[in-house]
């Protein structure tokens, strides 16, 4: 790995990040979380993977016009991710936020991985970026995943079920083996990232006590209690 | 083609054996004749019979537009901006540069990579980190650096538009409420960086302070040598292999 450049100052805040297939159940858990952490009081920000005014324009048209190569792919995604962690997700934690992150770089690495990105450029690129201080990574298995996902949304994208891969014809199909594809990077970074994983196939309610545990055990959850609250 | 092709790890899906064309890059700040040079040496290509495109930064069919639009409006922090370019200029490469060069043809680029690498240094990007991000660029044939004293720089662009131009004066990291000083200074430190690039990049500098007669028989000479390793113009590929026009649709 090349030296990561550091932010120099100080940033108080902290960053929980869920990673996972969609369909794995991690937006409902973070959503819980950002519940549990608003009612209790305390500085909690949210912010998940979409597209900022900025770039969404030129993705969408790209995406359309079928304009992207994965090197292109990347970079563009890149670029919006720049624009979001720098106008929110940094200066949040420069305030003391608890950020939780729907997503976060590592489904570029793995989704750009699969396109044939170079997974160390991919690491170098996205170097600027702070490591969350947790991060959960919710198991299931792909076939389950793949059929909530399929069951509730017919029309899948084209990027979305990695059509551009060539992996089949069949929107389904394709979009199958690129989750397995996805899946399979996830797994491959887990240690490098020291992924908290969670077992996705439990009852949610069950999910969730262990995630708040977790939560509390690292961070010093006091700390960042609303002053001005009753 | 020079022997190693990427600066970095290149391109995924796509094949760079077998480029026969040349990449020229020709680098210099706004006002130091880099345009005109250009405009000079696509005519005098095509009029010895090689097919010529002209390529530059905030071309691409991708994000051209969108640059364009957050360059007026100065709507982006630096690694955000760096990015962008680096979608621009990624798009072009692929799209444009690579299938030009595969077809035999000489690619003038106007600006490349260590513009936007010493833009971004200046204003105090972590250069290791831009040199990751730019490791997908091909390897030029060659690099002019047109090199003007900022003094010159300034009197020729205020000659020509009357004004000084907010980017090319770094009023976005500005240490002066003198825009003029702010140019001059901006300018300086911008030539610092490329000289400071030069050994690593082999930049060939070009005392831009001359006769624009001058400049482009020196440009002519030193790329004529390159040339020669070419097959004679009249076995390139057809001038229609690739549309010669700036945007494609």
């Amino acid at each position: 790995m090349t030296p990561r450049k550091q932010p120099l100052k100080e940033t108080p805040g902290k960053l929980i990040a869920v990673e996972g297939l969609d369909g794995s159940g991690k937006s409902t858990q973070i959503y819980l979380v950002k519940r549990w952490l608003e009612l209790e009081g305390f500085k909690v920000a949210f912010t998940e993977w979409n597209s900022s005014d900025l770039v969404k324009e030129a993705t969408r048209k790209g995406k359309k016009r079928k304009l992207l190569t994965p090197t292109t792919f990347s970079l563009i995604h890149c670029t919006d991710f720049a624009d979001r962690y720098e106008r929110q997700i940094l200066p949040l934690m420069r305030a003391g936020f608890i950020v939780l992150a729907d997503r976060f770089m590592f489904t570029a690495f793995a989704r750009d991985a699969v396109r044939g990105c170079d997974p160390s450029w991919l690491r170098e690129m996205y170097s600027f970026v702070i490591q969350p201080d947790i991060t959960f990574f919710f198991k299931v298995p792909v076939e389950t995943a793949v059929s909530r996902i399929l069951g509730g949304r017919p029309e899948l994208k084209y990027h979305e079920a990695g059509l551009d891969l060539g992996l089949s014809t069949d929107p389904e199909e394709s979009f199958r083996l690129f989750q397995s594809r996805i899946y399979e990077e996830y797994l491959n970074m887990a240690v490098e990232f020291n992924f908290t994983m969670v077992n996705g196939s439990e009852p949610p309610n069950v999910q969730q006590e262990k995630l708040r545990n977790i939560i509390r055990q690292k961070i010093d959850l006091p700390r960042f209690k609303w002053r001005d609250r009753k | 083609m020079s022997a190693d092709r990427f600066f970095g790890r290149g391109l995924p899906d796509v094949d760079v054996s077998g480029l026969k064309g040349r990449l020229i890059v020709i680098e210099g700040s706004d006002g130091s004749g880099r345009s005109t040079q250009i405009r000079l040496l696509s005519d005098w290509l095509e009029r010895i019979g090689y097919p010529t495109l002209t390529v530059g930064l905030r071309r691409s069919t991708l994000v051209g537009e969108e640059l364009e639009r957050a360059k007026r409006g100065n709507i982006m922090s630096s690694i955000t901006h760096c990015l962008f370019y680096a979608t621009d200029f990624a798009d072009q490469l692929e799209n444009r540069i690579i299938p030009a060069l595969r077809s035999g043809f000489i690619v003038l680029a106007d600006r490349y990579i260590y513009t936007l690498m010493a833009r971004e240094i200046v204003r105090g990007s972590d250069p290791e980190w831009i040199r990751g991000v730019y490791g997908i660029a091909l390897v030029p044939d060659a690099v002019f650096y047109i090199q003007v004293p900022p003094k010159v720089l300034a009197e020729r662009t205020l000659r020509k538009n009357l004004v000084l131009d907010y980017w090319e004066s770094g009023m976005d990291i500005r240490r002066s409420g003198d825009m003029y000083e702010c140019f001059i200074n901006y300018q300086t430190r911008l030539q610092h960086t490329f000289n400071s690039m030069q050994g690593a990049y082999g930049f060939q500098i070009i005392n831009g302070n001359r006769l624009q007669r001058t400049i482009t028989n020196e440009l002519q000479a030193r790329i004529g040598e390159i040339l020669h390793a070419l097959p004679p113009p009249a076995a390139a590929a057809p001038a229609t292999a690739v549309e010669n026009e700036e945007k494609t649709e």
